[in-house]
């Protein structure tokens, strides 16, 4: 797998002025290096890329905002309605809380997806560790604003299913199933970019010209779809973990 | 007629050109250890066919089942879309996992015997 990968130059050049420094501080803590001079693998530098990206844009762009909105705001307003909206639709009234962690993750995986497709970038969501990242910190916050919303208790009383007498074969399927939502949203994400990345490459090495791009396109929608399943899925599983006993 | 001719020629100078890489191969390399490599490739090609199959015909039979109750009961088009959507994922992932399986097997080749 390793000769299919070439370098990028932004990576290099990142690798040319951290890797060093970044290498010794880690040997001063006892972690042994073994390539020094290129550190920093390339999901790392590219997620950095998207999350200053990210910063920058949305941080400069929320700092001006007007009661009558430009065209521009009024734009970005879409965007963050759009996740609202989703929110509204699948938790209720009270999901408007949860807004700042759908929208950062559906952004972030969003432009991930979307940053393979310029030459000299590479997506992260292609690389396993950023899309368990992701799907981890959608876990552990379900959980934790389960456990919020409803108190430790009820909410482990959560597992054992409706009927006591079924509660021990309940309980293992139940934390099982819990076990397998991170692994599902991780892998699901990884596998569609992943694959899609190469299938162009393929493509690209049999015919250079012209025939990758009906794919790109279709990379395009995927990026878009695999966004909107990841928050999707996101959304049900807040919504399962603070709904309350008597609603089903 | 003319119409489909033309695409057909389209069609075989397109095969034609695919097929130039197959010329470029080089002679197979451990003899032994080359019928293990061809099963593999055999066995992810076969994985990936017979998941994408059935996950398209469960895909289909969801898709059109979901349209039958649209159409009955304009009414309830968001929650059934709602709910096909989910459906669609779920049975997505599957073929998903699949895929990243048959990748895993020939991934595992190449970098053995290449």
């Amino acid at each position: 797998m390793e000769e299919l990968e070439h370098s990028l130059f932004l990576v290099d050049l990142f690798n040319k002025i951290f890797s060093r420094p970044l290498s010794s501080l880690l040997v001063l803590i006892g972690i042994e290096v073994k390539n020094p001079e290129h550190l920093i693998p390339d999901h790392v530098v590219m997620s950095l890329m998207v999350m200053i990206f990210l910063i920058l844009f949305f941080g400069i762009s929320s700092r001006k905002l007007q009661i009558i909105p430009s065209k521009f705001q009024s734009i970005l307003e879409l965007i963050i309605q759009g996740f609202e909206n989703l929110l509204l639709e699948i938790i209720g009234e009270a999901g408007k809380k949860y807004l700042p962690l759908i929208g950062t993750i559906g952004l972030f995986i969003f432009f991930c997806n979307i940053l393979g497709l310029i030459p000299g970038f590479m997506s992260p969501t292609s690389k396993l560790n950023v899309t368990l990242g992701c799907a981890l910190v959608v876990f552990v916050y379900y959980h934790w604003q389960g456990i919020k919303s409803q108190g430790p208790l009820k909410y482990l009383k959560h597992f054992t299913g409706p009927i006591p007498l079924l509660a021990p074969l309940l309980l293992p399927i139940e934390i099982i199933s819990h076990f397998a939502r991170p692994l599902s949203l991780s892998l699901r994400l990884f596998g569609n970019i992943f694959a899609e990345e190469m299938l162009i490459v393929v493509i690209v090495s049999i015919i250079p010209f012209l025939v990758p791009l009906p794919f790109m396109v279709v990379a395009i929608f995927t990026a878009t779809i695999q966004t909107f399943v990841f928050v999707l899925l996101s959304c049900i599983y807040i919504g399962g973990a603070i709904a309350h006993e008597e609603e089903h | 007629m003319k119409n489909n001719l033309k695409f057909f020629g389209l069609l075989f100078l397109f095969l034609l050109l695919s097929s130039v890489p197959l010329l470029a191969q080089e002679a197979p390399f451990n003899a032994d250890k080359a019928s293990l490599y061809k099963l593999s490739i055999i066995v992810g090609g076969a994985i990936i066919t017979f998941a994408s199959a059935a996950g398209a015909y469960c895909q289909a039979k969801a898709i059109s089942s979901a349209c039958e109750g649209i159409s009955r009961n304009p009414g309830s088009g968001p929650h059934i879309r709602f709910l096909l959507i989910f459906g669609l994922v779920l049975i997505e992932t599957l073929v998903i996992y699949a895929l990243l399986i048959t990748f895993i097997i020939l991934m595992v080749q190449w970098g053995k015997y290449a």
